[in-house]
């Protein structure tokens, strides 16, 4: 065992989705920004994009043989100072960070920059699996519920400030904390945050309370006389009216204006295709222009045109929409979708409990990014900054996903070993 | 269960994103569209329009240099408003109102600021541009009239219309076409076709190269020029005799089937519907429902055709066999077809066919007529051979000749008769005004004009046609193929000799031209309309008809003035004096060409309107009846008692 490679026992499905996933994340940065500058260049000029983007790729080998030369068991014992590390980066931002579009999520070394929120990712993940892993931590109790949910909400309150699209990704581990035991009343309570939400948007709070109203009473007389609980229902009552106001009052005061316009145009209640319409219906335009096969590869006119903003990072699904059709849509989708099922399909043959939850988180992160991203870029989420993972331009977002697939994999291929 | 709920979450986001993206890519087809709105510019480069010459090569239409100025208000900064209206000519309202509409198009796109300035307009504001910050000059190519005359002929450019861009896919929004005339008929071979170039923009709006190297671009075709075969002489000349007047002139080369004249009056200048004035006079034209100067009346005037119908009635019983030259009829001064029913005459004594032709004696036709008709067992027979008689000269149909408007006219059958006397036996006495071209018989001038050909033919025509060669190409079989009548060739002769008298001994006396053999027929037809509800007779229909010289015609013709009084008095004298300016090319007979030239029927027309109507672009001089020494001549207008249809 002492003179086996690295690369042992190493998932060879996973690694080769990644390797087709951050090529043809490449390639399409290199077509969609061919468009703006004068003539053919080569993919791998540096002083363009795809350039970069090639050199990230290049970092990331040595980077992945780093993880997984390191001891799987090292990740699990120094979480709890990768998660401390995690927060004191996200917290950094408020003196140091760098304002790029409005936004304070980088740090600046010259001209590279580095975004701490994709690595934060991955050491939530590594702290949340080792606090769920332990045998005494059984989340039927409501102290150890808020233990877990603080884990995943400490970060949360850190980026929301600067970044709110990305922190509506860490909401998604609440995921693993119902594979791992919490009672599904969260589940259906955000659930119904949700529902009601929207629905504070559309309508006006009274018919919203109205409609509570009824459906409460529906079920309050439909129940046996000795399951109605009119206390209960009443503060079912209550707190859905608070919320809806509430809703109503976040969106009006606290949100921004450019948050409101995000959300009115995914209700239909606003189009302004010139202003803040702008992103979403030119995205809509050039993936519905794809048609059946797409124009074909550098032959996209509204990805040469230009006309989608951020086309290289978190638009990039629009030049494979334009470029290769409903069918190179359909093939990409169909590479997330293998790449999570086979990690959740590998974490449930992890022999430890702790590398079993890791893979889940890996898989609920990697799920939240690819159908946010995709969602927003067709017009059927809000939009949001969060890039797709591999594909969009970014050395930060590849190594911060690189790092949390490869840790993995460095514990799936220690499956066999004892620790 | 719960292991499920995520893979279930992850299959059921999965479907949910490619139903989404199914829906943009497949399903809903605006994207592709949008997206090359968006992406490709298509630039065209609009080649020259043919140019128009008449059947003698003298150029009538060419084109034009025409300067838009365009504005892109992103780039206007301080100018001097007051100097640039004054230059213009535009007030400050109308100034803050384009910048506005330009804006509202987009800030930074050119548009149109102000379309089709002239050439002294142009150079004026040139020599200032410099001045205007976001202004500058597009040059386009227009229409330039060589000659005032000819607007019906020619037709008109115009913007094409949203119906015409939806059922044509060559327009687009901007471009221009030919509407009516030889503008729409040969618009094809007049336009070419226009180069189209794609160019790829970005968001900004800027070219950033050509589409995909050029691979769907096409070069522009240049328009082809067109010779006429109007004779533009002879077109001017008639527009000029028909000022103040109304009606209309056809005159045929009966040997070919070409148009050498086709006059509509009231006419105007056809410069009128070009430049900045284009739309606004379009409109005071278009609106004239009085005059209606936009509806050519040599091809959509349907007339009852009057007594120059007689040649065919005439014909028409030789070849039925009916009747012989020597066939003779008594006639007192009318006709006694049916009880209280009286057809009158000027004429009295026996007719026979030549003397029947020259003083056009409506008794003898009417007997002819009858007994054509009687010559079948049952009426309707007698009317369907009678019809299909008619049909051969063109009568009741388009004829197919290469103009966009036209009328079929109406030839009556036994149909349109048993439709009219349900229940009731009618016979050749029911139906006898049509002997005489004031039943139910109705042409247009065009129609009159080639009967005219086919009988200076002896019993053939081409169908009439305005277009004499397409450089590079021959003109449509059509107007090479031979229309042979139902009448033998020698019917023709006798008929003919009647015309020919018709000047010598009969209703044109004097108005012969010296040295021409002319063969013609005078007419005169009633005419009624409706004035506030009441049906009013209205004064009568002056037609003339003629072919010159008697042999080897030369030209076939027909001339119609509304409310003329009778054949003689205005449509036999402008037919003789175009049927002199064509054959020798000069008029001797200067008394006659003035009254014409100066005589009005205005005061005529203007009798029946509650207000007398100032035309101010149609072409006018004097308004004034000539004071005419010409006596009402032999003929006098039919009076049947029958109502007219139609």
């Amino acid at each position: 065992m002492k003179n086996q490679s690295v690369t042992n026992n190493i998932d060879w499905i996973t690694v080769t989705i990644y390797i087709i996933m951050v090529i043809l994340g490449w390639l399409n940065i290199y077509s969609s920004s061919l468009s703006s500058i004068e003539g053919e260049t080569s993919i791998f000029d540096v002083t363009q994009i795809y350039g970069k983007q090639f050199l990230f790729i290049l970092v990331s080998i040595p980077l992945i043989f780093t993880i997984l030369a390191i001891d799987a068991k090292f990740y699990e014992k120094f979480s709890s100072i990768f998660y401390v590390l995690g927060l004191l980066s996200l917290a950094g931002l408020f003196v140091f960070g760098k304002t790029v579009k409005g936004q304070t999520n980088w740090y600046g070394f010259g001209s590279f920059s580095i975004q701490p929120a994709e690595f934060a990712k991955t050491t939530t993940a590594l702290l949340l699996s080792k606090f769920l892993s332990d045998v005494q931590v059984n989340l039927k109790e409501s102290q150890k519920q808020i233990q877990a949910l603080g884990i995943i909400i400490l970060p949360i309150l850190l980026i929301a400030p600067n970044d709110p699209g990305s922190a509506l990704i860490y909401t998604f581990l609440v995921l693993v904390l119902y594979r791992e035991g919490l009672p599904s009343w969260y589940l259906w309570t955000g659930f119904v945050a949700i529902v009601l939400f929207i629905f504070a948007l559309l309508l006006e709070p009274y018919v919203i309370i109205l409609i509570a109203l009824a459906v409460i009473s529906f079920i309050y007389f439909k129940s046996r006389l000795i399951d109605r609980n009119w206390m209960m229902s009443g503060i079912l009552l209550i707190l859905i009216s608070g919320y809806v106001f509430s809703v109503d009052y976040v969106f009006d005061n606290v949100f921004k204006q450019h948050h409101r316009d995000r959300f009115n145009i995914l209700l239909g209640k606003e189009v302004d295709l010139k202003g803040v319409g702008y992103n979403t219906n030119q995205s809509e335009i050039a993936i519905g222009s794809g048609g059946w096969f797409g124009k074909g590869y550098l032959e996209g006119t509204q990805t040469k045109g230009g006309f989608v903003p951020e086309q290289h990072s978190d638009y990039i699904f629009t030049t494979v929409g334009e470029e290769w059709g409903f069918v190179g849509s359909i093939f990409i989708i169909l590479l997330f979708v293998g790449l999570i099922i086979r990690i959740i399909y590998l974490s449930e043959r992890q022999k430890t409990k702790f590398s079993r939850i890791y893979g889940y988180c890996v898989a609920s992160i990697l799920f939240i990014h690819f159908f946010v991203n995709i969602a927003m870029v067709i017009g059927i989420f809000p939009t949001i900054g969060v890039p797709l993972p591999f594909f969009s331009y970014g050395g930060s977002s590849l190594w911060g996903f690189t790092i949390l697939l490869f840790i993995f994999l460095k514990m799936d291929a220690n499956k066999v070993n004892e620790w | 269960m719960r292991k499920a709920l995520f893979p279930t979450i992850i299959i059921i986001g999965a479907l949910l994103l490619i139903a989404r993206i199914f829906y943009l890519q497949i399903i809903d087809d605006s994207f592709k569209l949008k997206s090359d709105n968006n992406a490709i510019k298509i630039k065209y480069d609009y080649p020259e329009r043919g140019y128009i010459y008449d059947r003698n090569g003298k150029l009538l239409v060419a084109n034009q240099p025409s300067y838009d100025i365009m504005v892109i208000p992103r780039d206007v900064k301080k100018i001097d408003t007051t100097e640039f209206c004054d230059l213009l000519q535009i007030t400050k309202e109308d100034f803050i109102k384009k910048i506005e509409k330009a804006k509202v198009y987009s800030p930074r796109l050119p548009s149109v600021f102000l379309a089709q300035l002239n050439k002294l307009e142009y150079a004026a504001f040139q020599e200032k541009q410099r001045k205007f910050d976001g202004f500058y000059i597009q040059k386009r190519s227009l229409r330039d009239y060589q000659v005032n005359y000819g607007a019906n002929v020619f037709g008109f450019i115009t913007q094409v219309n949203e119906g015409i861009i939806n059922k044509n896919k060559y327009y687009k929004s901007g471009d221009l076409i030919g509407k009516q005339g030889v503008e729409q008929s040969y618009e094809e071979v007049l336009r070419g076709v226009k180069g189209v170039k794609h160019i790829q923009k970005d968001k900004y709006n800027r070219d950033i190269g050509s589409y995909k190297d050029g691979r769907y671009d096409t070069i522009a075709v240049q328009g082809k020029d067109i010779h006429l075969s109007i004779d533009g002489e002879l077109q001017k000349y008639g527009e000029e005799l028909m000022i103040n007047k109304r009606g209309g002139i056809v005159a045929i080369e009966p040997k070919t089937g070409e148009i050498l004249a086709l006059v509509s009056a009231p006419s105007f200048d056809p410069a009128l519907l070009v430049g900045r004035k284009r739309s606004k006079n379009f409109t005071a034209l278009y609106n004239d429902s009085i005059a209606k100067p936009l509806y050519d009346r040599s091809l959509l005037a349907e007339y009852p055709p009057g007594s120059p119908f007689k040649i065919l009635t005439g014909l028409i019983a030789l070849q039925e066999g009916v009747i012989d030259t020597e066939t003779g009829f008594v006639c007192h001064h009318g006709f006694s077809y049916a009880r209280g029913r009286f057809m009158k005459c000027h004429d009295s004594g026996v007719s026979k066919l030549h003397n029947g032709y020259y003083n056009s004696c409506n008794t003898y036709f009417a007997s002819v007529y009858m007994k054509t008709i009687n010559k079948y067992l049952k009426p309707s027979d007698g009317v369907d051979v009678w019809s299909k008689h008619l049909k051969s000269f063109g009568l009741g149909e388009f004829m197919g000749y290469d103009l966009p408007t036209g009328r079929k006219g109406k030839v009556p059958t036994s149909k349109t008769y048993k439709k009219m006397y349900p229940g009731w036996g009618w016979d050749s006495k029911t139906i006898v005004s049509n002997s005489i071209g004031q039943g139910e018989v109705l042409m247009t001038p065009i129609q009159l004009a080639n009967m005219m050909a086919a009988v200076a033919n002896k019993g053939y025509y081409y169908t009439p046609h305005i277009i004499k060669s397409i450089k590079g190409d021959v003109i449509d079989k059509k107007f090479r193929t031979k229309h042979v009548t139902t009448i033998d060739r020698k019917h023709f002769e006798p008929v003919i000799n009647g015309l020919y008298d018709v000047y010598n001994l009969g209703t044109a006396r004097g108005l012969g031209v010296e040295g021409i053999e002319i063969c013609g027929k005078t007419g005169t037809a009633e005419n009624f309309s409706k004035i506030n509800g009441k049906r009013v007779k209205l004064q009568d229909h002056s037609i003339f008809v003629a072919f010159a010289p008697r042999e080897n015609p030369k030209i076939a013709i027909a001339v119609f003035v509304e409310n003329g009084y009778w054949g003689a008095r205005w449509a036999g004298p402008i037919t003789s004096l175009m049927i002199e300016k064509y054959i020798k090319r000069k008029i001797t007979r200067k008394d006659l060409e003035k009254r014409m030239l100066e005589g009005s029927l205005i005061p005529e027309y203007n009798k029946y309107l509650a207000k007398p109507v100032v035309d101010t672009l149609l072409k006018t001089k004097v308004d004034i009846l000539p004071k005419s020494e010409m006596k009402k001549e032999d003929e006098e207008p039919i009076v049947t008692e029958q109502p007219i249809v139609g």
